[in-house]
């Protein structure tokens, strides 16, 4: 059976330390632009933690929410692009084929999680942390989108270790970038097509709510939180 | 050839026939200015599309407000001159071919702008449906394909309806010219020789063109507006945006055309051909247009406000009372009150009154494309994303020199093809008195005696 990956994130474990962030950078090449550009608005983040305070002081709370590409079954960001560089993949991940991008950024406009960057210059790695690229992952160019892909590489090595000791894959056997590094074991990642997987059964909880749910993108990363009834 | 015949060749033509210091002088300051337009193109394709101001969030700005603005001028001519032909009004005769080298100019000009605004210039082709040897086409779903359809399907039409009724004017150039130039407007008058066939095939390819042009220019802007309203994005989203941006087209278009016009009229000293009448009736039909496009406005702020989504209530406030507010305030100005004021008082309805609101609605309905493009994507749904936009040079200087692009493509065409329609004056001089009569028959309004 096809696989459809999926993400949950409790948001009452995480502490917003932004362990997630760094692996997802490390895992992915994401390029750092540095400060100039970064203070123009060209930081990349394929993952990134929003924080948000409720309430007055001395009575604050502070709600942490990690945001990545929700990989939405209807995503806005497919349709628009002129040349299928945006496109839905068989295992319902919202896939961006970097060589068949040219750059409109209609896709990131689209987007209403903002969760779309774009290489404004050609990355560069001062020497020497050109060592640390993950040669499982291509580095981008000018002028294309990337973004968050469900660590795409991860989930093809699993499948392929699998295949090799002819078995199916375990839940919870692959683990992106960000859930891998999460401290608090917030973030769990899983096949949504799998009755019983982990996965499964949260996106199932009335704990949780979809980000932006009402605009009918249908994502596939599901938020838990005690639900406050006033 | 009668005495009125001559004299019209001979004022029509005379920019044609003579140069100037000050022409070329002209023509290279425009050229110049086109040129570091050209090189900060290049420059920023060489450097990386991080010289232009756009960022996260806001990741289209100067560029795409161009295109919307330049197809948006585009609406001018062609548009104008072929209803002013179908219902045949007289006055039309000096003004159609000026307009409708607006059109063909703008589209060219606009058309450029989605491909100056890609991440990988070079690879705009792939918009194309062309058969590659790995069969992937194009994806026919997005309205950036639409767009490609749409503008190239316009700019041949435009181009063939501007080009067939110069063909006898180059006719007459070619009677007069010698050497090389008899060549090179002989070829352009493509065996012109005035029978009455011929004749007889221009009126009815033009009756043709002209019926055919005016579905493709509403459909042209309207695929501009989907854009933007395709997008789940809040106030591009909306119903209102194929009509708003014809509205606006049209309104910017016949600014640009009464510019044009009474430079036209100076610098060439055509008084005795673009009159006040003409410029008394496309006073008109702006001050019309002005009063279409604050309906519209209206319509789109006040469902935006009263429906109070707060997305769309957001962006609507950052517009209205925010850091956008003096260039919504601004547009609002020179748009509508200024227009309105100027126009609906006769006493002002003069060229300079005229020139003075098409000024202001230039401006306006640049800044208009701006609001749409700029704020929503600054204050897309997530507070913690919202973001903001200032452009940075390269887009200034590239901005700036598609005005001198327009302005010199303008004066070059002025200089090789008769502005005005030699052809049609002489026709309209010659016209039998029932066209320029009025209707007899029973009109709205009129009581049965």
């Amino acid at each position: 059976m096809a696989h459809r990956w999926g993400m949950a994130v409790d948001l009452d474990r995480c502490t917003g330390c932004e362990a997630c962030v760094t692996a997802c950078r490390a895992e992915n090449n994401i390029p750092t632009v540095g400060d100039l550009q970064a203070s123009r608005g060209r930081a990349m983040h394929w993952l990134r933690v929003e924080r948000y305070f409720e309430g007055e002081f001395p009575e604050v709370k502070v709600k942490y929410r990690p945001v990545m590409c929700q990989q939405c079954d209807a995503a806005p960001c497919e349709p628009v692009c002129p040349t299928y560089a945006s496109h839905h993949s068989d295992e319902g991940l919202n896939a961006q084929v970097y060589n068949r991008c040219i750059g409109t950024r209609y896709c990131a406009n689209a987007c209403p999680y903002n969760a779309r960057f774009f290489d404004f210059f050609n990355p560069v790695w001062d020497k020497p942390l050109h060592l640390q690229l993950n040669p499982d992952v291509s580095l981008r160019e000018v002028g294309v989108m990337e973004k968050c892909t469900f660590c795409t590489q991860r989930i093809a090595a699993g499948k392929n270790v699998a295949a090799a000791e002819k078995r199916e894959l375990k839940d919870g056997e692959i683990k992106p970038a960000c859930v891998q590094g999460c401290p608090s074991k917030a973030m769990v990642f899983g096949d949504l097509n799998d009755p019983e997987s982990e996965i499964s059964r949260l996106s199932e909880s009335p704990r949780g709510t979809k980000l932006l749910e009402d605009l009918g993108t249908a994502p596939k990363v599901t938020y838990l939180q005690a639900m406050e009834h006033a | 050839m009668s005495a009125s015949d001559d004299r019209l060749a001979t004022t029509l033509l005379r920019p044609l026939e003579r140069g100037g210091l000050k022409w070329f002088l002209f023509v290279g300051f425009l050229a110049a200015v086109v040129g570091c337009g050209l090189f900060a193109w290049a420059f920023q394709m060489w450097q990386g599309f991080g010289l232009t101001g756009k960022r996260w969030p806001v990741f289209w700005g100067f560029l795409i407000t161009n295109f919307v603005f330049w197809i948006g001028i585009s609406h001018a001519g062609t548009l104008i001159s072929a209803i002013l032909r179908l219902v045949n009004a007289g006055w039309r005769r000096p003004v159609t071919r000026c307009a409708e080298v607006i059109t063909a100019f703008a589209l060219m000009i606009g058309g450029l702008f989605p491909i100056i605004h890609l991440g990988k210039p070079w690879l705009f082709f792939w918009l194309v449906p062309y058969p590659s040897s790995r069969l992937i086409w194009p994806n026919f779903r997005s309205p950036l394909v639409w767009d490609f359809f749409a503008i190239s399907t316009y700019l041949t039409g435009s181009l063939l309806f501007l080009f067939l009724p110069m063909i006898p004017d180059f006719a007459l150039v070619r009677d007069r010219a010698t050497g090389v130039r008899k060549t090179i407007y002989g070829a352009l008058a493509l065996g012109w020789r005035g029978t009455t066939h011929q004749w007889h095939r221009l009126e009815t390819a033009m009756s043709i063109m002209a019926i055919a042009i005016i579905p493709v220019a509403v459909s042209v802007h309207t695929i501009v507006s989907f854009d933007f309203s395709m997008a789940p994005v809040p106030m591009w989203h909306s119903s209102i945006f194929g009509p708003y941006f014809v509205a606006g087209a049209i309104f910017s278009g016949i600014a640009g055309l009464i510019i044009a016009m009474a430079t036209l009229r100076r610098v060439l000293k055509l008084h005795d051909y673009l009159e006040d009448i003409h410029f008394e009736n496309l006073g008109k039909l702006l001050l019309t247009m002005a009063l279409l496009w604050g309906y519209f406005t209206f319509n789109e702020r006040l469902t935006a406000w009263y429906g109070n989504h707060t997305a769309e209530y957001n962006t609507f406030q950052a517009t209205q009372n925010g850091v956008y507010s003096p260039l919504f305030w601004t547009m609002v100005l020179v748009n509508f009150v200024i227009p309105v004021v100027i126009l609906s008082i006769r006493r002002f309805r003069t060229i300079t009154g005229c020139v003075i609101a098409s000024i202001g609605v230039v401006i306006g309905m640049w800044l208009e494309r701006f609001l749409i493009v700029v704020p929503s994507l600054a204050y897309k749904f997530m507070p913690y994303s919202w973001g903001t936009y200032a452009p940075r040079p390269t887009e200034i200087v590239i901005t700036v020199a598609t005005f001198a692009a327009m302005t010199l493509l303008y004066t070059l065409f002025a200089k090789f093809v008769p502005i005005i329609s030699i052809w049609e004056m002489r026709a309209g001089e010659h016209a039998p008195i029932e066209e320029m009569a009025p209707a007899p028959e029973h009109r709205l309004g009129e009581t049965h005696a």
